[in-house]
């Protein structure tokens, strides 16, 4: 006859789980990882001849932040707080000002209506080397809020729902008709370096 | 009467502590599943600055890491206060991003390799003439998705 094996003492299981569990707390970090989404443009290439890009100067805004973290907007300086309502307008041209930028009537795919006006404005962000770092990052959020904000306005009229709660082919439409086109100059040095 | 009054003093049943390393053993997988290993030793102060159109970042294993900053201070005795930037564990300069950039790429997945995103990891004091430099390197080595790092602000 088989003996009978004795029960195996388990009450010290939890504790090992315990020491396992201290030693991933002390080891790992939380995944809570931010920030602002950005493509670079690629490096020129130096053998390819500078093609003369005319952009036509209604259709470009450039943001320029100088090394005392003032901002010229167009052609005043405006304060942060100011940025996004300046940026929101040029780029949604309510009146069809001839100063501001012109509208392309393009066909989107999917989209019910077939084809949109959409706005062929660049937002060209220059900053100098003394710049700091918060300044900047400050401005990028406005664009990136106006652009959103944008985006926001389009999808409630249209689909009666926030950006954020489209689904994926929604959000490709909105994204279409409301482009996010800022574009980050070649870097200056005017300013004292630091 | 005697039937609610039965017999002497009872004993108190032991709790059964079986069930307690399950419940250990839930909290660890938990830890395991939500948390990250922390691989590199930061070397540098940052702070990010706040932004509030942050998006989150999915597939942090794609993910390579620059941090710039000044040193910490047990790093200033050698290194000074100046802004510097940190990749992996030791203090570089924007010369060797070109070979970090290269390793890390080769790290991933073939498949995987469109989708790296450099992270710029940098604090909030530091200025932009850094950053720039950064930024023209990647530029210079294709590494053209890029995300500024920042926090969301406190409420």
């Amino acid at each position: 006859m088989a003996k009978k094996t004795p029960a195996i003492n388990s009450s010290s299981t939890a504790d090992i789980a315990f020491l396992l569990l201290c030693y991933f707390l002390m080891t790992t970090t939380m995944g809570s990882h931010f920030g602002l989404s950005r493509r670079l443009p690629p490096m020129p290439d130096p053998n390819q001849k500078i093609e003369d890009q005319k952009v036509n100067r209604r259709n470009i805004i450039v943001v320029k932040i100088n090394s005392a973290d003032r901002i010229l907007a167009g052609t005043d300086a405006i304060d942060v707080s100011q940025l996004k309502d300046k940026i929101k307008e040029f780029l949604s041209n309510p009146a069809n000002d001839p100063n501001l930028p012109e509208k392309e009537v393009k066909e989107i795919e999917g989209y019910s209506k077939g084809t949109y006006p959409v706005s062929k404005g660049v937002i060209s962000l220059q900053n100098d080397r003394g710049t700091s770092y918060q300044a900047y990052i400050a401005v990028q959020n406005e664009l990136v809020k106006a652009v959103n904000e944008l985006r926001d306005d389009f999808s409630t009229k249209e689909f009666g729902k926030k950006y954020s709660l489209l689904d994926e082919d929604q959000q490709k439409i909105v994204r279409d008709c409301v482009p996010q086109n800022i574009s980050e100059a070649e870097p200056k040095d005017v300013g004292k370096r630091r | 009467m005697s039937r609610f009054k039965k017999g002497d003093k009872k004993e108190m049943p032991g709790i059964t502590s079986s069930s307690l390393s399950d419940i250990v053993f839930m909290l660890l997988f938990f830890f395991m599943v939500t948390t990250q290993m922390r691989d590199t030793e930061q070397k540098v102060k940052i702070t990010t600055p706040e932004a509030s159109e942050v998006v989150k970042l999915e597939r942090k294993d794609l993910n390579a890491y620059i941090n710039i900053g000044s040193p910490t201070l047990q790093y200033q005795q050698a290194y000074g206060t100046d802004a510097r930037i940190q990749l992996n564990d030791s203090f570089r300069t924007t010369d060797d991003i070109r070979d970090f950039i290269a390793a890390e790429r080769d790290s991933k997945s073939e498949a995987d390799r469109q989708l790296m995103t450099v992270s710029i990891k940098a604090d909030q004091d530091v200025r932009m003439g850094i950053v720039t430099d950064v930024k023209q390197e990647l530029r210079r080595c294709s590494a053209l998705k890029i995300m500024y790092s920042a926090r969301k602000p406190a409420k």
